[in-house]
């Protein structure tokens, strides 16, 4: 008698030659213990620790696989390694940043007084005292707060219309014509411009306006509008871009004027990335040191008026805290109060970002049924 | 509300290439006339010309005269946006404008212009366009509803109503069944049918079958070769056209047999 049942077998031929799944969880533990046996010997760190143990896994891995599964399967599995590797090596300094800013900055932050007052008044007397009796750290960040979001206001109010209409102009009217490309080509130049010259040039350019000496929260936002300038134009060129022509010719088919179609067919279409592009723009102005310091100088008091006067932000705030601190006998109140700025910072363009997405999700087309 | 288009020597150029050459044809008002023609002949080009949205396209421009009821649509001082307001247009991809509800891509013509309209008025033109359009009752209760939800044929049927809700003399249509299913086609078709009592409608097609159901006169277009411009082969009935054309290359087209 012949069966018709097929044999039942233990394994299936079809996945006959693979490594079982488990094997990479068991040369990752034995990569793990002979990692720490080798650094054992040469003295234990746990930096040296990770990179052994990757090479080890990395090599028994691939190793066990070409044993196996022949060369195609160690291959793929060599590239999937060094993928892992390379995103692992990327994910570092990030975790690092933000591990380093947090451990650093919460003191500050946490500090009564450090976001609600200046740092008129508070001298190295106080920061000495704070050392060494133990008195509370003294001074704060508003000030800069409140010059980082003025100079940064006035900065993009200044750049998004110009900006805007930039883009407007090379999408909808420039035809690619000689213009065009000129403004696209020039446009791409200052994408790349040093953020020091952009500083020098407003600095110098309002010496020669205004008066020699000139420094206040103006300059400073004029030369943080040319580093936004070309992005706000590239971001909100792509965006226009991407708007179907079939819209367009929609809305000119009704009888409806260009500029009436631009602005309320094409634009509205492009709101969510064109606000994107311009959150993503002042986040990346937001850090600038550099133009700052040559445009609003350093201000340690509370000024109001963009227009007059010398004023702090944020960036330059930590850069003299650091360079210059307080009481040179005593930094560390110094160092404390920079690193509850530069967390206090990375918090608003992180709040910057998630403004964007909730506009971008906002404005978005809606798809609803 | 239908006025008739009379075309003379009408030469269509994209830069200095002749894309469609010396067409002549009266359009009657208040009938449905179709162009059919293989693909790259130039009844779209054409078809576009008629409200100057060609002009869109940089670098387009034509010779001779299309005459709107007797004025001219090229003459001088002319405005395009008043032509356009006259001569509505479908196209081949129904596009809503994907930012705003059923009710304001019906009053897209009224709001982008900004003319002032009362409620009442809005809500009784976005009820007769809709209604003019056979989808009224598909869509009555969800206006407030985004345009771009709609199945592809009813988008379409919502982009005819935003046509006929700005009240044109005339509604070109640009292949308006080409990405749609049989059953959204049929319900284009009979709404074709019934537009014919008040508007003058020209319609592209690349089916002959559409062409025979819905059209009065049937305008032939064709093209010699790569790089020729096209010309117009033949126009008259439909009848005529489908089963006892003069032209032999009418006669090829229409039965199949082309090329």
């Amino acid at each position: 008698m012949t069966s018709t049942l097929t044999p039942v077998r233990k394994r299936s031929a079809l996945t006959k030659g693979q490594l079982p799944k488990y094997a990479p969880y068991v040369v990752l533990a034995v990569a793990l213990i002979a990692g720490a046996a080798i650094l054992a010997l040469i003295g234990f760190n746990a930096f040296g620790w990770g990179i052994v143990s990757a090479i080890l896994f990395a090599a028994g891995l691939v190793g066990w696989s070409a044993a196996v599964e022949g060369s195609r399967k160690a291959k793929d599995k060599l590239a999937t390694c060094l993928v892992v590797g390379s995103f692992l090596i990327a994910l570092l300094p990030l975790i690092s940043v933000i591990w380093t800013v947090l451990a650093n900055g919460i003191p500050g932050i946490i500090t009564p007084g450090f976001l609600g007052s200046s740092m008129n008044g508070v001298t190295g007397v106080y920061d000495n005292r704070a050392v060494e009796e133990g008195a509370p750290v003294l001074g704060g960040i508003y000030h800069a707060l409140l010059g980082t979001v003025q100079i940064t206001l006035l900065a993009t109010i200044i750049s998004v219309p110009v900006g805007l209409l930039t883009a407007i102009y090379l999408v909808e009217y420039g035809n690619d014509g000689r213009l065009a490309r000129a403004i696209t080509f020039f446009v791409d130049v200052m994408t790349g411009i040093p953020s020091i010259v952009a500083g020098l040039f407003a600095a110098a350019f309002f010496f020669a306006v205004v008066g020699p000496g000139t420094k206040t929260g103006a300059v400073a936002a004029v030369a943080l509008s040319v580093l936004m300038i070309p992005v706000v134009v590239r971001s909100s060129e792509e965006m226009l871009k991407i708007v179907p022509n079939e819209l367009r010719e929609a809305a000119y088919a009704l009888g409806v004027r260009k500029w009436r179609t631009i602005l309320k067919v094409v634009i509205p279409t492009a709101i969510s990335g064109i606000a994107s592009g311009v959150t993503l723009a002042i986040a990346r102005v937001i850090g600038e040191t550099a133009p700052i310091l040559v445009t609003a100088g350093f201000a340690t008091s509370i000024n109001n008026n963009v227009f007059g006067g010398w004023m702090a932000s944020l960036p330059t705030f930590i850069y003299t805290q650091i360079l210059n601190p307080t009481s040179p006998a005593n930094p560390d109140p110094s160092s404390q109060r920079a690193w509850g700025a530069a967390l206090v910072l990375i918090l608003l363009v992180m709040l910057l970002n998630l403004g964007a997405r909730l506009i971008a999700r906002v404005f978005a087309p809606k798809t609803g049924r | 509300m239908s006025k008739r288009i009379d075309v003379k020597d009408l030469n269509v150029y994209y830069g200095n290439f002749l894309a469609v050459e010396d067409v002549s044809i009266n359009i009657e008002a208040k009938s449905v006339t179709a162009f059919i023609g293989p693909s790259g002949c130039g009844k779209s080009t054409f078809l576009r010309t008629l409200n100057r949205m060609h002009e869109v396209l940089p670098g387009a421009r034509v010779e001779g005269e299309v005459l709107l009821d007797g004025d001219n649509l090229y003459g001088p001082g002319v405005d395009p946006v008043t032509v356009r307001s006259q001569i509505g247009m479908v196209f081949q991809r129904p596009n809503p404008f994907p930012t705003m509800s059923i009710r304001d891509n019906v009053l897209a013509g009224v709001k982008l212009n900004n003319q002032k309209i009362s409620k009442g008025e809005a809500d009784a033109l976005v009820e007769r366009s809709l209604q003019g359009a056979n989808l009224w009752n598909e869509v009555k209760d969800r206006l407030e509803k985004p345009g771009s939800g709609l199945s592809g044929g009813q988008q379409q049927r919502l982009c005819i109503a935003r046509a006929i809700a700005v009240e044109p003399q005339v509604i070109l249509m640009d292949e308006p069944c080409s990405a749609l299913d049989p059953i959204s086609t049929l319900a284009i078709e009979d709404l074709i049918n019934e537009l014919k009592d008040q508007y003058t409608v020209v319609i592209v097609t690349h089916n002959m079958q559409q062409a025979a159901r819905v059209s009065d006169k049937t305008a032939f277009f064709n093209i010699a070769g790569t790089g020729k411009p096209g010309k117009l082969i033949e126009f008259g009935n439909t009848h005529t056209i489908f089963s006892n054309p003069t032209v032999k290359a009418t006669e090829d087209y229409v039965s199949g047999r082309f090329g």
